[in-house]
């Protein structure tokens, strides 16, 4: 457990770091997914598009265990992995950084990083006892935030004390603390201002160019051609488009958003 | 020269900017406690001289009487801070007081210890299983076992007191002294210490901090929230058994309701201490200061001469007054 790397080691950029085919999920008479399949690279950041309703939220959650699929596999690095919790998808390297952040307001940016991955000191009984380690804590904190260009003012500011950008930036860089190679994004400048929203998009691309595999889930078509590589879209549980963001303009993500066009090929 | 500036001429820069950082993570709240104790104390020098405020008897007098709420206080802390509360200390103080004055007398002091600090934390383990598999909230689970309590303490001896024999129980806690210190006071620095290690030193504090702060992040972060939660109110427990015990060495008898009516003063001392009383933040120091607070308020009451009717109003009315204006402080903050 305190043995994790503070830097991620990922694959080859490019190479496959998530797949999954055939994924499906009801809930009672209703096909929240229908045979979706898509691929994460290490190094690129996926979008994942669709209106309310089309199933991406549920798409994110059989991928990070909250919901178990009832039909459909996952593979990390090619190798087939049966995700029935949080806890499994966290130790196949999937972090998911939900809209809520799930960050402690009262502790600090270091213990927030490493929050439940304490460094420990002290050998063994010191591991035992959880005698926290905050020197090293805070010297890979510092390490992380730099690589990831994040401009805190001070490692001891208690959450509650940032903005929402860089609190939105510690929820991500845990992510990267824990030595996560593929990083789920829920809507994470959402509810951000423009200035914040910009820095948020430039720790998606520090991200990218360290390896991490990002999907990265939004409603806003600018964020997508800004730091998206590829993008999927969803619509009522099933997948009508596969898109090199390259080569679309976003009324096209539009209109395959809305239904106004599809991509047969994509099914 | 004062130590800021000091720090600033005489400290290599690494050392100035931790302290810089270290002066950011104190806020006001923290201090208020510290001010409190002051003004108090100042404001009874001055009125209360006559009736003997002064006197090193009365001091030490405050100083003892801090002990056992100090105590319970640290535990408290932890309580509070997980997002709990524990109801139940005043009489699992008093059992313990009992359970300690019986077995110290068959099997001698430290089973006597023992056995009273494992009916508290067995206590404690109860409370917090009921509160997180059966899902009550802990107010009312300690609620319950706060009357569950009682009732055994008060069946144990048929309300008589205990009366304890034993030197070495009555001279390590109670009635003891390292150097000139009162081994009361050493008991309480020796638990306050503990405690604050605790909160900030392990993992286990941090986790303490996060489960009361916002249970739902704490849990998809994979912290396991109903063992920290039943850990919180054992600790509370455990350090109101013990708290038991040294009421029990200090006037060497065991009693159905040594402590008992602790319960208030107690959450008073830890809410002006800074601790938030819907959790997420506690501070153990601050706990123990409003502990002296509470003791100096209670002593000052009693040499104002005030009958035991009217000190039970002003108590009342000083404790609404002071935990509100802390509450008020916490959530400028």
């Amino acid at each position: 457990m305190n043995s994790e790397p503070a830097v991620t080691r990922s694959g080859q950029p490019g190479s496959v770091a998530l797949e999954i085919s055939g994924l499906c999920k009801s809930f009672r008479a209703v096909r929240a997914l229908d045979g979706v399949g898509m691929t994460l690279r290490y190094g690129r950041v996926t979008a994942l598009l669709g209106d309310n309703g089309a199933g991406k939220s549920t798409l994110v959650k059989c991928i990070s265990g909250v919901y178990v699929p009832d039909a459909g596999t996952v593979r990390v690095n090619g190798v087939e992995h049966a995700v029935s919790s949080p806890e499994d998808a966290r130790a196949l390297g999937i972090e998911t950084v939900h809209q809520t952040l799930a960050v402690i307001d009262p502790l600090d940016v270091v213990e927030n990083l490493f929050l439940n991955r304490e460094h420990t000191r002290g050998g063994r009984i010191g591991a035992w006892l959880g005698v926290l380690d905050k020197k090293r804590m805070r010297k890979e904190s510092e390490e992380i935030l730099s690589r990831l260009d994040i401009r805190i003012p001070s490692l001891r500011r208690p959450l509650d004390a940032l903005s929402g950008g860089q609190r939105q930036a510690v929820a991500i860089g845990r992510a990267v603390a824990w030595g996560q190679q593929i990083v789920l994004l829920d809507e994470p400048a959402a509810a951000l201002g423009v200035e914040q929203a910009a820095r948020v998009l430039e720790l998606i691309r520090s991200l990218r160019d360290s390896g991490v595999a990002v999907l990265l889930i939004t409603h806003n078509m600018d964020r997508v051609t800004a730091v998206c590589d590829r993008a999927i879209v969803l619509r009522q549980g099933r997948k009508t488009a596969e898109l090199d963001v390259g080569e679309v303009t976003k009324d096209d993500l539009v209109a395959y958003i809305t239904g106004a066009r599809t991509d047969e090929s994509a099914q | 020269m004062n130590r800021e500036l000091r720090a600033a001429v005489f400290l290599p820069s690494g050392a100035r900017a931790r302290i810089a950082g270290w002066k950011q993570g104190v806020e006001l709240r923290h201090y208020v406690v510290y001010a409190a104790a002051a003004l108090i104390f100042l404001l009874f020098v001055v009125f209360l001289r006559d009736d003997g405020f002064l006197t090193s008897s009365n001091l030490i007098n405050i100083g003892r009487q801090s002990a056992p709420i100090a105590v319970m206080a640290v535990g408290m802390s932890f309580a509070l801070a997980s997002s709990e509360i524990d109801l139940s200390v005043g009489s699992v103080a008093a059992l313990s007081s009992l359970v300690a004055a019986e077995v110290v007398g068959g099997h001698g002091f430290v089973a006597g210890t023992v056995a009273a600090l494992a009916v508290g934390a067995s206590i404690g383990l109860v409370n917090g299983f009921i509160t997180v598999k059966v899902r009550i909230p802990s107010f009312l689970v300690t609620l319950g076992m706060l009357g569950i309590v009682s009732g055994i303490a008060r069946n144990m001896n048929n309300l008589q007191s205990l009366p304890i024999r034993n030197d070495a129980f009555r001279e390590v806690f109670g009635s003891g002294s390292v150097g000139p210190v009162s081994s009361l006071l050493v008991w309480t620095a020796v638990v306050g210490l503990l405690g604050h290690l605790a909160l900030h030193q392990l993992r286990w504090g941090r986790h303490v901090l996060s489960v009361g702060s916002d249970r739902s992040a704490a849990k998809a972060l994979g912290i396991n929230i109903d063992r920290v939660r039943i850990s919180a109110l054992v600790v509370s427990a455990a350090a109101a058994s013990f708290a038991g015990v040294l009421l029990a060495s200090r006037l060497a008898i065991g009693r159905h309701d040594l402590g008992e009516n602790l319960l208030l003063t107690v959450i008073a001392a830890v809410v002006i201490g800074g601790t938030n009383l819907f959790g997420g933040r506690a501070s153990v120091a601050g706990a123990v200061a409003g502990s002296v607070v509470m003791a100096m308020l209670n002593n000052g009451l009693i040499l104002m001469g005030l009958r035991v009717s009217d000190q039970l109003i002003a108590r009342g009315v000083i404790i609404i007054l002071a935990v509100s204006l802390s509450m008020r402080e916490q959530k400028e903050s």
